[in-house]
Parts: C-alpha cells; sequence; structure tokens
C-alpha cells in the first residue's frame, strides 16, 4: 500500500500528458525530467513543463497475454510505443479496440482512464491510454 | 598493474527448487568454489554477493551478510557488500570483484550471485522482474519486461532488419547445449517451429522466447595472490571487465532495436584484454528473450549476425560457439546469478572439462551480461595465459 502523494505528485503528468521543455536545446521531454540528458549542467534551470497535443501514432506495439497481476481482468491487452506528434515516444496501453486494429502507423489519441487500484482501500490512479482516432 | 585469476567455481542446479532456500542455494555454491579453489575462509579478504530482487522474492536484504554468516564465517568479520544493477547484477558483481583485486587492496574474493525466484506465484514474480524497467512511466501502465522486448522485435522486423527465424533460432541453441549440461533448468530439445508457436506471451514472443523464472546460485574465487595461484589446481585468467549504460527505458532512447551499451561494452572489454573479436572463442550473451540474444550479437558481432542465424553457427562444435552452457534461457535466469554463471561455464570449457558440450580447444571467452533490455551492459574477457 502507498502514500497518497506517490501518485498525487505525477497527477498533471498521468492526466495531461505534462511533459518538460528544455529551453536551452528546445527539446520536449515525457515523462518530465529535471536534466536534460543533451545540455545538461546548461539546461539546469531552463526546464519548462509543457503539456502534449495528445496526438500521435504507434511506433511499435504487443498484444499482452501473460501480464501483471493488476492488468489481468483485460488480458489480452495491447500495450504501445506511441510516436506523440509532439516529439517523445510514451509506453502507454491501446484501449477501445481489438488487437487486430492496431498497426504500426495507426494514429491514436490520448484518453484519460482508471490504470490501476491498491485493492479496495486503496487509491485508484488515473493516467494516459490511448484509442484509435475515428 | 597485477593479473587477477580465477582459482575457483561453484554452482547449484539451476530450477524449481522447492526444497532449498536462498541461503542454502548461496552457501552450497560458494562452498563448491572455496573447495575448488582449494582456499579457507580465513584466506578470503571480502564477499561480493550479488543478487537482483531478494527484497521482493523473499523479503531479505543485506544478503551478503546473510550468505556469509550462513558460509559459517561471520566470525571472521569478512566484509559482505551485495551488488545490485538488475539481471546484470552479476556481471557487475564480478566487474567490482575484479577490480578491488587488481587494485591491490584486496587479494583474494568471493563473488557469489543468488536468486530465490519460486517462491512466489509467477505473476508475481513477472512483476519483480518488471522492477528493471521505469517503475513510474512503463510498469505503472501495464508493461512488462517482455512486453517491452515484444516492441523491440515488432520494430526490428518492421524495419526490415531481421525475420521471426532470425531470432527465434536461440532458443533451439541453447535448449540444445542446456541438455549436456547436468546442472541445466531445461534438457528437453526443442525445434524453430516450436518457438514459434508455443503460447503467446507478448507478441510476437511465446514462452519459448522468454528465459524461465528460475532459482539457483553461482560462485567464484578470484585471486592475484601468485601463491595461491600456483597452488591452484586450473587458474583462468580474467583478462578484462568493463560496462556501460544507456537511459533506463527504451522510449527515451534514439534507436528502439538497438543495443549501444552493449557495444561500449563489449568494444572495451576486448581492448582492454588487448584481443580483437576474432580471438574470441566462444560467447556467453544474455539471452533472457531470444530478440535481445539477436540484438546483443549485432552489436557484438556486427551485422553478419543475421546471417549467421540462419546457418549452422553457434553450436558448441561450430566455428563460433554461443551459449554453450544453455544460456539463461535453457540453464535458467536466476536473476542475479546469471553473469556469474556465465563465468562459472566459461572457466569450466576453459579448463577442457565440460564434458559433451565442449568448445574444442577455446583459449578466450567473452561473456556479456544485461540489466533490462541494454540497460545495463557488463562485458568479461576470461581466457588463458
Amino acid at each position: 500500500m502507498s502514500e497518497v502523494p506517490r501518485f498525487w505528485r505525477e497527477s498533471r503528468h498521468r492526466y495531461r500528458l505534462v511533459g518538460t521543455r528544455c529551453t536551452n536545446c528546445d527539446t520536449l521531454y515525457f515523462p518530465p525530467r529535471v536534466i536534460c540528458p543533451t545540455c545538461r549542467r546548461e539546461s539546469v534551470g531552463k526546464m519548462k513543463e509543457e503539456e502534449m497535443s495528445g496526438v500521435g501514432e504507434i511506433y511499435s506495439f504487443t498484444v499482452v497475454h501473460d501480464g501483471l497481476e493488476q492488468f489481468k481482468m483485460q488480458i489480452p491487452y495491447v500495450m504501445a510505443l506511441v510516436k506523440m506528434k509532439d516529439g517523445p515516444l510514451v509506453t502507454a496501453q491501446i484501449v477501445d479496440c481489438s488487437p487486430e486494429e492496431v498497426k504500426i502507423g495507426t494514429k491514436v489519441t490520448a484518453t484519460l482512464r482508471k490504470v490501476r487500484s491498491e485493492g479496495k482501500e486503496g487509491i485508484i490512479q488515473y493516467g494516459y491510454k490511448f484509442t484509435i482516432c475515428p | 598493474m597485477r593479473d587477477v585469476y580465477i582459482l575457483g567455481v561453484g554452482t547449484t542446479k539451476f530450477g524449481e527448487l522447492w526444497d532449498l532456500s536462498l541461503r542454502e542455494l548461496a552457501s552450497e555454491a560458494g562452498l563448491k568454489a572455496i573447495m575448488d579453489a582449494g582456499i579457507y575462509a580465513e584466506d578470503v579478504d571480502a564477499l561480493y554477493g550479488a543478487n537482483t530482487s531478494g527484497g521482493q522474492f523473499v523479503d531479505q536484504e543485506q544478503i551478503a551478510a546473510l550468505i556469509a554468516d550462513y558460509s559459517g564465517i561471520s566470525d571472521l568479520n569478512i566484509p559482505s557488500i551485495r551488488v545490485e544493477a538488475g539481471s546484470a547484477s552479476g556481471g557487475a558483481a564480478l566487474m567490482q570483484a575484479y577490480l578491488a583485486v587488481k587494485s591491490g587492496q584486496l587479494n583474494t574474493v568471493v563473488v557469489g550471485g543468488v536468486e530465490k525466484m519460486t517462491d512466489v506465484p509467477s505473476e508475481v514474480a513477472t512483476e519483480i522482474i518488471g522492477g528493471s524497467l521505469d517503475a513510474e512511466w512503463e510498469t505503472f501502465f501495464g508493461a512488462t519486461e517482455c512486453s517491452i522486448a515484444a516492441m523491440i522485435a515488432r520494430r526490428h522486423e518492421f524495419e526490415g532488419k531481421a525475420k521471426r527465424e532470425n531470432y527465434a533460432v536461440f532458443p533451439v541453441i541453447s535448449h540444445k547445449h542446456a541438455s549436456m549440461n547436468d546442472t541445466s533448468h531445461f534438457k528437453n530439445i526443442i525445434k524453430i517451429e516450436d518457438v514459434i508457436n508455443a503460447s503467446p506471451v507478448a507478441e510476437p514472443l511465446t514462452v519459448f522466447d522468454n528465459a524461465p523464472i528460475s532459482d539457483g546460485a553461482s560462485a567464484l574465487v578470484i585471486s592475484a595472490d601468485l601463491k595461491k595461484i600456483n597452488n591452484a589446481s586450473h587458474p583462468i585468467k580474467i583478462k578484462s571487465s568493463s560496462a556501460a549504460n544507456d537511459f533506463l527505458s527504451v522510449h527515451d532512447r534514439k534507436s528502439v532495436d538497438s543495443f549501444r551499451a552493449v557495444k561500449k561494452s563489449s568494444d572495451s572489454a576486448l581492448s582492454l584484454a588487448g584481443l580483437d573479436i576474432g580471438k574470441i572463442d566462444a560467447l556467453e550473451i544474455h539471452d533472457s528473450y531470444s530478440i535481445a540474444a539477436l540484438i546483443q550479437l549485432e552489436e557484438i558481432l556486427g551485422k553478419d549476425a543475421i546471417k549467421m542465424t540462419e546457418g549452422n553457427d553457434f553450436y558448441f562444435n561450430s566455428s563460433r560457439p554461443l551459449n554453450v552452457s544453455g544460456g539463461l534461457k535453457a540453464h535458467g535466469n536466476p536473476l542475479g546469478t546469471s553473469g556469474l554463471y556465465q563465468a562459472v561455464e566459461a572457466t569450466v570449457q576453459l579448463r577442457g572439462k565440460a564434458g559433451q558440450r565442449q568448445v574444442k580447444d577455446p583459449r578466450n571467452f567473452l561473456i556479456h551480461n544485461m540489466g533490462g533490455l541494454g540497460t545495463t551492459s557488463v562485458s568479461t574477457v576470461i581466457g588463458v595465459d
């Protein structure tokens, strides 16, 4: 069982896909970082939060048949690397579709969903998943 | 700088060892290594213990202290430290021990790895193995380590670099070799169709593309003490050990289907050993997933590696023996132990004592141990003078 701050502090990143842009080299990072891996010390104090568009396409994917306990009810589920229009690759679930509809290059959009929970009394954790663009 | 030798090696059987605990496995391997080296506990300056996730598998931390204690050496106050680098813990511990002895501060060190994985249900083990990914940005959203490997495989195929058969062949090779090794988790021989058609774990990967959940421990005694080296029955030299790292998560790398750290660590280890790849007689690589084996080989051997998967290369009696131990896939993958078992196998082979699976007159082994999928990479060259 985890304490609330562990999830609360990531809320804006997980609910609205807020990453960080290094204003030194103009690169957007997601997940958010405090130091740019290219500019390193030059980036200190220059990392600014920025919300992504939520739109991207499938870069690679897999259908998971033997997954984590928390996701057992969803098996088989689709995990993907989504190449965001904004630049970063994001590891996320693709939902509301059959696995056969997912291909490399398929356009997807982010949506807020329940991701997991810690038992009956634990915190319900929300975050992004992606659906296929109509 | 002085030369460092492996004086003794020891290993338990790998597999689902229901009747053995973590401490029993560790002390069995350690005792075998010490006896093989012909030394006594009083001769040991330090113990380096490799373990990946004991805190989660068996609720135990301070594992090196536990191993020392239950190996009966606590009364000697021997410093005992755990090294953790995901599934590269074994290789990383060997490297730290090697550097400590090479430096001159320590003379004789025991380095042992242990993992007890079957005390939790398999879905819990899958979760713990996923601990090598980014907990907040991969595992949180449902990714397993196998699912990341699967996405690497899918992209690799999409890029036109390799076909399914080019990596489905690695479990076949490992099972063949494991069938000739007494300590293997699996001894059955499989065919390439078995790999491709087995039940899926994360498509396109099946159960046969994945290394198993295994219990097991392995240990080595290494030393730069000339008297002990001369007394040992068959010392084998550690010629170099080098590590490199990449971004923790595949989604942060410039290329998802290459392992940049593997090229860095293997090139560095070869250079420190003063050898080129042509002088390496056999390779042990980290075949936790079949696709991971292929990509490591592309980094170590170059692009020819893909073509080589189409012939009969890589068997113990071929020109490029690979994973003659049976690999992580079939000899077993007790996470923190695996890198050390690779060193045990190299030693046994270089001594010419590997029985049926003996490589013909090997002089140098390159072993590659990896944490996660290309995140931590440790390459070690072991050979005869």
